[in-house]
């Protein structure tokens, strides 16, 4: 049986960090539990940019800001196992546990001081939420549109309604765009989409994609696949306004509609949850078990990557002092939450330089701009004023039929975005490259764009 | 001759199954036809999940009679064919003097039919079984059972197969005839097929394959029913079926909560006469009516625990204005000889099933000498079942098969081995459903969320199909436009 001081389960982005942090707090040995055969979690099927603005004050696609942080906890000294599915932790003597993971060799047993679960969420689904209707092929939560459309070289479909304005939801309405399919509405219980306004501006706006919000899908109608959806208003205590459905032809529904901390494992070993699934911690992130810590989505569902990571570190540095019997750190729960939400108001510019996302408006008579919490924006809105500029993620096919995402070197006009993705979708690519590698060079109205690899391929 | 058989047999829903299961008994050549792609499609994949006890029916029904027979003798076919079952009993819940006084109805019912062991429960007693449990107090059934409908399917259809019995899906019976010589001439999926007999267990079409054979007067009301799906929640719930007392004149048996063999509960079903035998659409009043109805019975039933619903069909003869039980219908047509009609096998259809099947050999053996095989071997194995074993048991498979320690489906905790055995299973039914019925993935809280992209790349990797090539429920159910570049 391995012994360590701190057992970290799950690899994404808050059991990399809290990893690294452990480690480097002092942890004589520190060891990250991941079911999956690569490290990064649900970063590796996030293509996109806007990760790492926080942390790293850079922009980075999930793929890349995955690798970051494996290369932080690595060079840390932290012991990254992948392909261990942990089935349950049991409380072994007054101050240690023992963990069981299947694997393919059998089942390991890890013997620790203190454990930091990052065991992320799941996707809320049709049936917790229950659509009416019947229940044909077509239906699917944004999360796994996004791994079989980014990851599986599958296409879900070519006429598509998305429910819920979640930023999955709005990170997918763009990503299927791109990819050739017609998203037809984004509908929104709500008064206001749920997801960030830079979003909402980047992903629907752009793209002149119709948000509905006091919106439902009231029916899904087709036998064995999906033919439409219905479409209904709602009143103000969310009920189906009877009257007001109104028929879309589709052949798939996407549903971001809200996320739920995963904590079987969690529940293992006893740990107190709220109704809502989320972990009831104190503000030093420790959970109702002593020596057990949670962080990230587990914990309490979060909008940005780069705020699992903070609190993973915390949770990491934590479980160190908890063993030292040092102070422990507390999280800002506040801290976490300054993001712009909803619709970008009105005559406006949404910041897309970070996640706040101001509401940047330009004054003509002064030559002014307001609303931005720094110069970048100004600058943001300045650019966007005179020439509008974009990163551009997508894939690329290889020769096996997998999928490699890529990235623009740097940013683009607005006007190349679509002809460029165009073009890409003609170009095979190797099997084999490495994280930045130049995989071809586009050329779009006499510009050459340089189109890199955000993740690493082939064994 | 190569599509010449002794006994066709149409549909393989839990009576086909089951009778194709009793026919492998004999030396007979017996076909059956399926017009989806795999077994328990319809009716049969879509009920309670409950063995009945009898005493729901009218005293010298056929149905009281199979059902009670078929109650006594289900352990002992589950054991042979390896199908997940267990005898839980049942409780039926009063809310009023009414209710109790029907319990006595109901309990002399019962006897009057054979079943054994039913008592009256007073508030005390109920609450004693069902902690938390509304009403006044109630009925106990001792020999009700929960079992896997799909396994049981899959299984006879499996050890009948083993016995000889062939099995063509994706047919759907077009046509049927006699001709002047005796023999039946069946279409189906576009082949043709000749037997001296013909067993009509189509279920909700048994009126139509039966007017195909010229014999009109049979009509069958479809009776929607839907459910609810809850969490892994039976644990601390709810361990037995709690049913409200039946009210005389619905079409069934009034929404109940029944802890499902995995440990989920569901609620319903409804009882709503349709027009379209195939409209498996859930409704919003009806749904929250079923949770309401749920929450009467069982409050500590909540929202949050809901993690699916479903519907499934009866095969009503009872029209809407009667409402109710008709009797089964199994019977030899005197108009058409060789033709074994079985019509309504509504509830108790499941429970009774084996009787039913034993019913038509009997019929069959008036016209042919029904010479037992000797080689018929009654056992079938199931399959693995990963998350049940023993840690020591578990690590032994790994060893044997490394795909054994990786989880695919993390609700379920179902193994990669585990989908590649039900991937390959030997019906050729590759549909996302098919492997959800004999892997239970995708079943559970999540839906697939994280199960089902890894199914996919296998089906696309280490079988080959093509993106567009995979269905949910077999033809006309792709699940995906193709590759995306």
């Amino acid at each position: 049986m391995e012994r360590c001081d701190v057992l970290v389960i799950g690899g994404g982005p808050g059991g990399l960090a809290a990893a690294c942090a452990a480690k480097k707090e002092g942890a004589a040995s520190v060891i990250v539990l991941e079911r999956d055969s690569r490290a990064g979690g649900i970063l590796n099927q996030c293509i996109h940019d806007g990760f790492g603005l926080i942390r790293y004050n850079c922009e980075l696609t999930g793929p890349e800001y995955a690798v970051r942080a494996l290369r932080e906890a690595e060079m840390a000294g932290a012991e990254i196992l992948l392909s261990r599915h942990v089935s349950d932790i049991k409380k072994a003597g007054p101050d240690g546990y023992v963990v069981s993971a299947y694997t393919e060799n059998g089942i390991e047993e890890y013997s620790t001081r203190t454990i930091v679960l990052a065991t992320g969420c799941r996707e809320r689904t049709r049936g917790n939420i229950s659509i009416p209707g019947s229940r044909p092929a077509g239906v699917f939560t944004a999360g796994v549109a996004q791994n079989l459309v980014n990851i599986r070289n599958i296409m879900i479909g070519k006429r598509v309604v998305i429910l819920g304005s979640g930023d999955i939801g709005l990170i997918m309405a763009r990503r299927l765009t791109l990819e050739g399919a017609k998203v037809l509405a984004v509908a929104e219980i709500m008064p206001q989409p749920t997801g960030l306004a830079r979003n909402v501006s980047q992903c629907l706006y752009e793209f002149g994609i119709p948000i509905y919000v006091k919106t439902t899908v009231s029916n899904i109608i087709g036998k064995r696949k999906l033919e439409a959806v219905e479409l209904s208003d709602l009143d103000g205590n969310g009920k189906v306004i009877p009257g007001t459905a109104r028929r879309i032809d589709c052949d798939a529904l996407v549903l971001s509609v809200g996320l739920i901390p995963e904590n079987e494992v969690a529940q293992t070993v006893g740990v107190r949850l709220f109704p809502n699934n989320a972990v009831d911690t104190d503000k030093y992130l420790q959970t109702s078990v002593p020596g057990v810590f949670s962080c990230g989505n587990s914990r309490h569902v979060m909008d940005l990557a780069d705020y699992v990571s903070e609190q993973g570190a915390m949770a990491g540095r934590n479980a160190v002092h908890l063993i030292n019997g040092q102070e422990m750190e507390s999280w800002d729960e506040e801290k976490s939450n300054c993001m712009k939400k909803g619709f970008p108001e009105e005559g406006t510019v949404t910041c897309t330089t970070c996640p706040n996302g101001c509401q940047v408006r330009w004054d003509e008579k002064t030559g002014t701009f307001s609303g931005n919490r720094c110069m970048r924006g100004s600058r943001f809105a300045m650019q966007e004023r005179t020439a509008p500029v974009r990163t551009v993620t997508t894939t690329v096919r290889t020769e096996s039929g997998g999928l490699i995402p890529v990235r623009t070197a740097g940013k683009v006009d607005k006007a190349s975005v679509l002809p460029l993705v165009g073009k890409l979708r003609e170009i095979t690519t190797g099997d084999k490259h490495h994280v930045g590698e130049e995989i071809c060079d586009i050329i779009i109205d006499g510009k050459d764009i340089r189109i890199l690899s955000t993740a690493r391929g082939g064994k | 001759m190569e599509n010449v058989f002794d006994v066709i047999v149409i549909g393989a829903g839990a009576v086909g199954c089951s009778v194709a299961r009793e026919l492998a008994r004999y030396e007979l050549k017996v076909l059956v036809l399926e017009k989806e792609c795999d077994v328990a499609y319809g009716t049969s994949g879509r009920m309670s999940g409950v063995v009945h006890a009898g005493f729901n029916n009218k005293t010298g029904s056929l149905m009281a009679k199979l059902c009670v027979e078929g109650n006594k003798g289900f352990e002992a076919v589950c054991r042979e064919l390896d199908i997940p079952y267990k005898k839980t009993g049942k409780v039926l819940v009063a809310f009023d003097n009414a209710d109790m006084e029907a319990l006595e109805g109901i309990i002399a019912r019962g006897k009057a039919n054979g079943c054994e062991g039913l008592r009256l429960l007073d508030k005390e007693e109920i609450r004693g079984l069902v902690p938390g449990i509304g009403g006044i107090g109630g009925m106990l059934s001792p020999n009700t059972a929960i079992f896997d409908p799909f396994e049981y399917c899959i299984a006879h259809a499996e050890n009948a197969m083993d016995n000889g019995v062939e099995f063509r899906f994706n047919s759907e019976v077009t046509a049927a005839r006699k001709d002047g010589d005796g023999i039946f001439t069946v279409t189906a999926g576009g082949k043709e097929y000749r037997a001296r007999y013909i067993i009509n267990s189509a279920g909700l079409y048994c009126d139509r394959i039966s007017s195909m054979l010229g014999i009109d007067g049979y009509r069958i009301y479809p009776c929607r029913g839907q459910y609810y799906i809850l969490d892994k929640v039976a644990d601390e719930l709810l361990d037995i079926p709690a049913y409200p007392v039946p009210k005389p004149g619905i079409g069934g048996l009034g929404v109940h909560l029944t802890p499902t063999i995995d440990g989920n509960i569901i609620i319903g079903p409804s009882a709503e006469y349709l027009d379209d035998p195939d409209d498996y659409a859930s409704t919003p009043e009806v749904m929250e009516k079923l949770f309401t109805e749920a929450k009467a019975l069982l409050p500590a039933v909540e929202r949050r625990y809901i993690i699916g619903n479903y519907c499934g069909i009866r095969p009503k003869q009872a029209p809407p204005g009667e409402g109710g039980f008709r009797d089964f219908v199994i019977k030899e047509e005197e108009g058409c000889p060789g033709l074994i009609n079985l019509i309504g096998i509504e509830s108790p259809g499941f429970t009774a099933a084996v009787p039913i099947a034993k019913m038509v050999c009997d019929m069959l053996g008036k016209h042919i000498d029904m010479v037992p095989k000797k080689e018929f071997n009654p056992i079938r194995k199931g399959r693995i079942r990963f998350r049940e074993l023993t840690k020591e048991a578990q690590e032994k498979l790994i060893k044997e098969n490394p795909e054994y320690g990786e989880i695919i489906c993390r609700c379920q905790n179902v193994t990669r081995a585990e989908i590649r055995t039900a991937i390959e299973n030997r019906f050729g039914a590759r549909s996302i459903s098919s492997i959800k019925y004999r892997a239970w993935a995708t079943t559970g809280r999540c839906n697939g969320g994280y199960c089902l992209a890894k199914i996919v790349d296998m089906l696309v990797h280490d079988y080959h199909m093509k993106p567009e090539e995979i269905t949910f429920r077999g033809d006309g159910s792709a699940m995906f436009s193709g590759e995306v570049k």
